[in-house]
């Protein structure tokens, strides 16, 4: 139980700023703006909202505050992707379609009953895969899910698939109240699939080429449609694999939005040789940070996008952004024997966590509105990496971070744009040159990096490299530090104490990330 | 006339086993493996050993 995350300590409880006063009525022009890819009721439909507020992966508010978890129930997959190598499986690695236990759904049922006794911040289940979840008929997903709404009704349910086999399925699907569903789409475009899926298995046999491309195709858009006409929300997943489906994955965007898709979320291709998928030995590189986010900018004002995915393991639990799923393996949870659910603390919780986010809405929009005043609207955005564990607190030491978030701030205000994963700079107590490297390089193109707390040694070399590190926002709100820090930037700017710092790109990290929290 | 999985390059997932017309094919002793005397290489039921079809490894063979 050492492991237990308390809840005072992500949410700060106890030190809980009052409400600021709601903020003018001439201000809000700039809220819709800077909301562009957060959330809250403004820019969602009521009853889109009420659905994903508490699920990690669908709001960003939410996934500061609450915990997934995927269950490998479902190893068999109906196509082959070329970024994908189904013999690979390795506990070092973190990535989708990855997972180190295959679990019946029985021992998923226990695993999950386990979770939600020592992480009252579980509001979601999902099964990912590793395989396709609906492959095999989807019988152990649909088996899993059958057990789970008896044992944990509030619990919600969502599934991944590509959606090949989903036109058969929908029926069900609705049937057992999964309200999120999500598909990887990479192409609308059959000449471009066929660079991506080598085969699909469908109507019992194997398709290759543009066939198999085709089919795949028809079948999404199909399974899509079926899906929102009945209102289960859908989710589209994009692998943005350059020189392949980049710049086409802006008519994806528009493809999925006119067929109700209510979030879109590219995903950068993890290509390693070592990883042996076909992409890994050709070679093909993954996106940089800059044209993930300069895809992702362009496809604004699309289908909504997602960018704080984490692009999790299949067998990932725990908060976005760490991995618990170590934890849990099946002998520890046949020792734990049975396991009750316990709705009464998830619900403690769940209200704790609404008032905070009610007062949360209203200083954000406070801090915006000052902004808007006192700075020009010609200073451009910036990016501020941010340390954090949750809770939307700069509360992580600079040594600790395993990623740090990324905010934009400018003028109309600041918004959450992504996450980079590093090494973690301070493992076992000293620093080490190679993690700084790797952290360096990830976060290239920020100004600033916002911390709890950080060393002398590496504080320097972020200078050096032209970052400052900030640790006087140690333990406050992301958002509102990041406004207070960017009118400060502003003005030292005009007076010509610092210059903006242009042109810089960053690396995507790809590699393993299993460190888990301490 | 059957097909066989080789055991050294099957990843246990197990598509297989759902695809199997005739039910020929079960996870003993820890691997997935094709009873001979119920496999019928799906001839006459699908124009390709749906086996073989769906593995990702390519491991569903002749015997
Ligand atoms: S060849 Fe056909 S009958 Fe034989 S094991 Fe494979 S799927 Fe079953
Ligand atoms: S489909 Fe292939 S890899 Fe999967 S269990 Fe069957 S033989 Fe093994």
């Amino acid at each position: 139980m050492a492991n237990v995350i308390s809840l005072d300590s992500i949410l700060g409880v106890g030190e809980l700023k009052a409400p600021a006063e709601a903020p003018p009525a001439a201000a809000s022009g700039c809220a819709s703006s800077s909301c562009g890819s957060s959330d809250g009721p403004a820019d969602m439909a009521p009853e889109v909202w009420e659905k994903v507020k508490n699920h990690p992966c669908y709001s960003e508010e939410a996934h500061h505050y609450f915990a997934r978890m995927h269950v490998a129930v479902a190893p068999a997959c109906n196509i082959q992707c070329n970024y994908c190598n189904r013999k690979y499986d390795c506990s070092n690695e973190s990535r989708p379609g990855v997972v180190s236990e295959k679990l019946t759904p029985d021992q998923a049922l226990r695993k999950i009953l386990a979770v939600a006794q020592e992480i009252p911040q579980l509001s979601v289940i999902g099964i990912a895969g590793p395989g396709d979840s609906l492959a095999a008929g989807g019988r152990n997903t649909f088996k899993t899910f059958e057990m789970l709404q008896k044992k944990a009704p509030d619990l919600k349910l969502c599934l991944s698939t590509n959606g090949l086999a989903l036109p058969d399925h929908v029926d069900t699907i609705a049937n057992y109240n999964i309200d999120h569903v999500t598909i990887t789409i990479n192409m609308v475009d059959p000449e471009i699939g066929q660079h991506i899926y080598p085969w699909i298995f469908h109507d019992h046999r194997r398709w290759t080429g543009l066939d198999a491309a085709k089919i795949l195709h028809e079948r999404q858009m199909l399974g899509l449609e079926m899906l929102t006409s009945r209102g289960i929300l859908v989710k589209v997943n994009s692998v943005m694999i350059p020189g392949i489906n980049d710049e086409h994955l802006m008519d994806v965007n528009k493809a999925v939005k006119s067929r109700g898709a209510f979030l879109h979320n590219i995903m950068p291709l993890i290509s390693d040789p070592a990883h042996g998928t076909h992409f890994g030995l050709t070679g093909q590189r993954g996106p940089t940070a800059q044209e993930l986010k300069a895809l992702q900018d362009q496809c604004e004002g699309g289908a909504k996008l997602m960018r704080h995915c984490r692009q999790c393991r299949a067998d990932a639990v725990g908060l976005l952004g760490e991995d618990r799923g170590s934890e849990f393996t099946i002998d520890r949870i046949e020792a734990m024997g049975e396991v009750e659910y316990d709705q009464e603390a998830a619900r403690t919780y769940r209200e704790h966590v609404e008032g905070e986010r009610a007062g949360r809405h209203a200083a954000k929009a406070a801090a915006q509105a000052e902004v808007v005043e006192t700075v020009g609207i010609e200073v451009q955005p910036i990016l501020i990496a941010v340390a954090t564990k949750g809770g939307e607190r700069i509360n992580e030491h600079f040594g600790h971070a395993k990623e740090f978030q990324i905010y934009e701030v400018g003028p109309k205000g600041a918004k959450f744009v992504g996450h980079r994963r590093v090494d973690q700079y301070c493992e076992g107590g000293s620093g080490d040159a190679d993690a700084l490297g790797s952290v360096l390089s990830a976060i290239n193109d920020c100004t600033a990096v916002f911390v709890a707390k950080i060393g002398g040694c590496p504080s320097q070399n972020l200078k050096d490299a032209g970052i400052e590190p900030v640790d006087r926002f140690a333990f406050e709100y992301i958002e509102e530090s990041a406004l207070t820090y960017f009118k400060d930037y502003a003005e030292r700017l005009s007076q010509g104490a610092v210059n903006a710092r242009e042109g810089q790109d960053a690396v995507i990290r790809t590699g393993a990330f299993t460190a888990r929290r301490a | 006339m059957a097909y066989k999985i080789k055991a050294s390059d099957c990843t246990a997932c197990g598509a297989c086993e759902a695809e199997c017309p005739n039910n020929a094919i079960s996870f003993k002793k820890g691997a997935y493996a094709i009873n001979a005397d119920l496999c019928t290489e799906c001839k006459g039921q699908f124009s390709s050993p749906q086996c073989a079809s769906v593995c990702p490894a390519d491991c569903c063979v002749p015997a």
